[in-house]
């Protein structure tokens, strides 16, 4: 163990130089957050994912960012185990019927000022799964959404530029 | 010498590919039910269709080994129960109740499955069209559990982390659980329904993304029974970096969990290892095939995309790169006492259970079950490969862990086989027009464990798609395993089944 440790310390970091916030999103959250909000929240934010029905493609890409390369927490950002920690909401899937009041419910544990974005293609329309008696489609149906990612998955660059598009002017 | 199936009798359905589909009486039904119990055949699924059930069985005696759908009209709407003889079968049955409103006469465990009860209509896969719902609401009961000092624990359906959701119901004495009973069907997204009357192409992506960690593997066990059904030949080029897909999905996975395990005994230096590792992976899949899950990669008929130009030299270096790293990870898990404590001795699947369930994957191999569809159905271009299916008997989180570290190794044989001698050629062949009724069953091995699917197309549409997820089998097992541990090792349990949710609730 101490040689890896060791090594660890002489190697350069794979970590990598973080991409810029994505544009796309940075309007889309101009146009819905309260700047108020922001300020009281700063730059550190805590997050807490719920899967409303995805098929856990996009829960491996989230898992993704805590890794060496893409390293979170560098900028504040960090997931946390209850809704009651979180600032941020991150949710994935189609919003299936049998997991709408667990949705529900997470989000009114969530202390104000949140936020909330849909991850993912399921997450912003229903995606592939849209038609099916088993699920309600997208996520804004069941709770306001401030920001949307694309992608089935999206990809850790993707998700990280949207969530720094949250750090931007706060 | 006739297989143990050539026994069965009945009448052979004909379009249907590449094993028999028998149509038998009840009698006969019976019967293949009693031989699974006796240990004598396997079963692989059960599912419904319109006033029908059908079972597919696995006899592992011969090599390659052999399957067969045995099938039972049920015009009355039902069905004499499976799992009242064999309890892998029990949740398969609560599914088809729920989905179909066919009745498995003789079902020892008759609350529905799946359906939590906020659907509009009940049995939504049920011919003529679902009715509406109407005794809703009535409360689920969990078993019940008496006994002095017991307390129970509720988690889910949301849980703390980057999970899937589910619900879990432990009976705990002090520390110790004496009972952990799963509710699932949180992530139901009727995909079964969805693929009804759907085009190929369409339904190709739907199975895709069954389960988005094993998408390669249902991807390619849909285009297997379609291929089968279709009677089309896949180009031997495709063939080769199909598997190599599958292995790379095999690899990628198996870094996740291993590093994953490792932290749920708060052991976060083999995580952030290992998840550098996963990313390297990921990163090279990426590289090659355009995806980094190489979802929709598979195709019908053969692969989506051919590899670009010095696809050998990028994953020949990330072999290099895995050799050189993973022994250190190796040695840091297997030398490190505190995590060792931890998973030696903890979660044991007795080789008993493993056999009745049929479980797969390394959560069998980990408990003497050697059954991988690769070696066993001998599918291509494994038929051609060098590969061990490594085996253990302790059945401990420790041994399903020691499994997978092996399958890495075995992985990183097959990949580098196949990317040496990668035939040229074509990638995929074009889709004959087809009229009728066809039907074909795939099995494939998935990095969990072996994926089923079998559909019946009419025309150029699939009319009816079922697919089984290894987590069937497994679910059940992480209940009987967790028995008599402490409730801080169920994450460790947990995480060395790591059961599909998404791929459990369609």
């Amino acid at each position: 163990m101490r040689r890896i440790l060791f090594e660890s310390l002489l190697r350069r970091p794979v970590t990598e130089t973080p991409p810029a916030a994505d544009d796309v999103a940075l309007a889309e959250l101009a146009r819905r957050l309260d700047r108020a909000a922001r300020r009281r929240l700063g730059r550190s934010l805590s997050i807490r994912e719920v899967d409303a029905g995805s098929c856990n493609g996009c829960e491996l890409e989230i898992h993704a960012l805590n890794n060496a390369f893409y390293d979170l927490e560098r900028f504040g950002l960090r997931f946390v185990a209850s809704p009651r920690h979180a600032d941020v909401l991150l949710v994935t899937g189609p919003v299936t019927k049998n997991m709408r009041e667990g949705l529900l419910r997470t989000y009114d544990a969530t202390p104000d000022p949140k936020w909330v974005i849909a991850v993912g293609d399921c997450a912003a329309d229903g995606g592939i799964f849209a038609d099916s008696y088993a699920v309600i489609g997208a996520v804004e149906r069941v709770i306001p959404v401030d920001l949307h990612i694309r992608g089935c998955p999206p990809r850790p660059t993707q998700l990280l530029a949207g969530l720094l598009a949250l750090l931007e002017g706060a | 010498m006739p297989g143990l199936i050539d026994t069965i009798g009945g009448r052979s359905v004909d379009a249907h590919r590449p094993c028999p589909r028998l149509i038998v009486d009840e009698a006969g039904w019976r019967s293949v039910a009693a031989r699974i119990a006796e240990g004598e055949w396997c079963l692989l699924s059960l599912w419904g269709d319109t006033g029908a059930v059908h079972m597919a069985v696995l006899d592992e005696t011969p090599h390659p080994a052999e399957m067969a759908v045995v099938s039972l009209d049920c015009p009355g709407g039902r069905f004499p129960s499976v799992g009242a003889l064999n309890p892998p079968a029990i949740r398969l049955e609560r599914a088809i109740r729920s989905m179909f409103g066919l009745q498995p006469v003789g079902l020892p465990d008759p609350r529905p499955w799946l359906d939590l009860g906020f659907w509009d209509s009940a049995h939504p896969l049920a011919a003529p069209p679902p009715y509406p719902s109407s005794a809703r609401a009535a409360p689920y009961e969990f078993l019940p559990v008496e006994g002095e000092g017991l307390h129970q624990i509720a988690v889910g359906p949301v849980h703390a982390g980057i999970i899937e959701p589910g619900h879990f119901r432990f009976t705990a004495n002090g520390e110790t659980v004496v009972r952990l009973e799963e509710r699932l069907g949180y992530v139901h997204k009727g995909i079964e329904a969805l693929m009804a009357g759907a085009p190929i192409e369409r339904a190709a992506r739907l199975a895709g993304r069954t389960s988005g960690d094993s998408t390669v593997a249902y991807a390619l066990a849909f285009a297997r029974a379609f291929e089968a059904a279709w009677e089309i030949d896949v180009p031997p080029r495709a063939v080769h970096l199909r598997a190599l897909m599958a292995e790379i999905e095999r690899l990628a996975n198996h870094f996740g969990d291993i590093g994953a395990i490792c932290n749920d005994a708060s052991f976060s230096l083999m995580h952030a290892q290992c998840g550098i590792v996963r990313e390297q992976v990921l990163r090279t899949a990426d590289a090659c095939f355009g995806h980094r899950l190489m979802m929709d990669c598979v195709a019908p008929g053969g692969v989506a995309n051919d590899v670009p130009a010095g696809f050998d030299t990028a994953v020949l270096s990330l072999l290099d790169q895995i050799e050189r790293t993973f022994p250190k990870l190796i040695e840091l898990y297997d030398n490190t006492a505190s995590l060792q404590d931890r998973t030696a001795t903890t979660g044991i699947l007795s080789p008993e259970l493993a056999r009745r369930f049929g479980a797969g994957g390394y959560v069998g191999r980990a408990s003497g079950r050697a059954f991988d569809a690769r070696k066993a159905l001998a599918y291509p271009p494994y038929d051609a490969l060098e590969f061990e299916v490594p085996v253990l008997e302790s059945g401990d989180v420790n041994s399903r862990v020691w499994i997978r570290i092996r399958e890495v190794e075995q992985s990183l044989r097959l990949i580098e086989q196949v990317v040496r001698h990668l035939p040229a050629g074509p990638i995929r062949n074009e889709l004959p027009g087809a009229s009728g009724t066809k039907e074909g069953l795939g099995l494939v091995e998935g990095f969990r464990g072996d994926v089923l699917v079998w559909l019946r197309t009419e025309g150029t549409r699939v009319s009816r798609c079922h697919l089984r997820d290894p987590s069937w089998f497994q679910w059940p097992l992480l209940e009987a395993v967790i028995e008599g541990n402490i409730v801080a090792d169920f994450p460790l349990c947990n995480k060395s089944f790591n059961c599909s949710y998404s791929g459990h609730d369609l």
